[in-house]
């Protein structure tokens, strides 16, 4: 049986589903970083399995998914860096990474 | 061959996405991340994106989970320490998950292109090149707004990078 569009959107779709859990269960502000990096890719492999499997006119894949994976992977490169600025800002201010210990909006 | 391969890096993935999670050490959950990310980059050239493959490996693999592990190193996280977990936010965490994946999946099996196999493609992939002609011409006002939000990002990164914050 070969591939279908379905086992990639399945994949997508569960890969998403562990980023969720690891930015609802963990309670180090990093690693929900990086569970939101991987919700992102969970997005960016959706796109590119409906530009393969969606062809353009020609035939080809529809380029315009890829170029839009492009722009993804861009502003998340930019979303790491502030994001991880920010929290080098706050573990300088409070010692700690827990979010459970962030809990005063003014210090 | 190639349905072997997709299913073997699909687990390989998926399972380090769980590593991720349950792994105690950010150091540990960081070089889980960067396999997950490695076997993405495998299913991606699995779908003829070659392009978004290779930048997957440069950029997160490469770029991203660098500045991660130097993140981590820099603040001198330790292991988190074993916590006691309540059995009602065990309990509402888990209907969240499969609520979520039991919508998804059956949304996915009334999704009627979902059934759609690959069509086999007329010429040789020229990702790189179709690519970089969408960007710099029908993308090329959102490719230089990307550049600047690039740059932007950039100065405020050192902004805030300074020690005091006025």
């Amino acid at each position: 049986m070969p591939l279908t569009l379905h086992d990639y959107l399945l994949v997508s779709g569960l890969l998403f589903a562990v980023g969720f859990t690891g930015v609802l269960v963990r309670r180090n502000i990093l690693v929900i970083y990086m569970c939101l990096e991987i919700m992102l890719n969970a997005a960016n492999l959706a796109l590119v399995a409906f530009s393969r499997f969606r062809p353009a006119a020609d035939g080809m894949p529809d380029y315009h998914g890829q170029v839009l994976v492009f722009f993804i992977i861009t502003v998340a490169a930019a979303e790491v860096a502030v994001g991880l600025a920010i929290i080098v800002a706050l573990y300088r201010a409070r010692n700690t990474t827990q979010i459970n210990e962030i809990n005063r909006l003014q210090y | 061959m190639t349905i072997t391969l997709f299913w073997f890096f699909s687990f390989l993935m998926l399972a380090f996405a769980i590593v991720v999670v349950v792994q105690r050490n950010p150091v540990s959950s960081a070089m889980a991340l960067v396999v997950s990310f490695i076997a993405l980059a495998a299913l991606f050239v699995s779908l003829d994106a070659f392009f978004i493959g290779v930048i997957q490996v440069l950029v997160y693999a490469g770029a991203v989970m660098v500045l991660f592990l130097f993140i981590i190193m820099l603040l001198d996280i330790k292991a988190e320490q074993r916590r006691v977990i309540s059995p009602a936010a065990l309990a509402g965490g888990l209907i969240v998950i499969f609520g979520f994946v039991g919508t998804f999946t059956q949304m996915l099996a009334g999704f009627a292109p979902a059934g759609a196999t690959a069509p086999t493609l007329p010429h040789v992939i020229e990702d790189v090149k179709r690519v970089g002609i969408l960007l710099f011409t029908e993308y090329n006002l959102p490719l230089q707004i990307v550049g600047t939000l690039l740059l932007v990002s950039t100065i405020g990164v050192i902004v805030l990078s300074k020690r005091e914050l006025k």
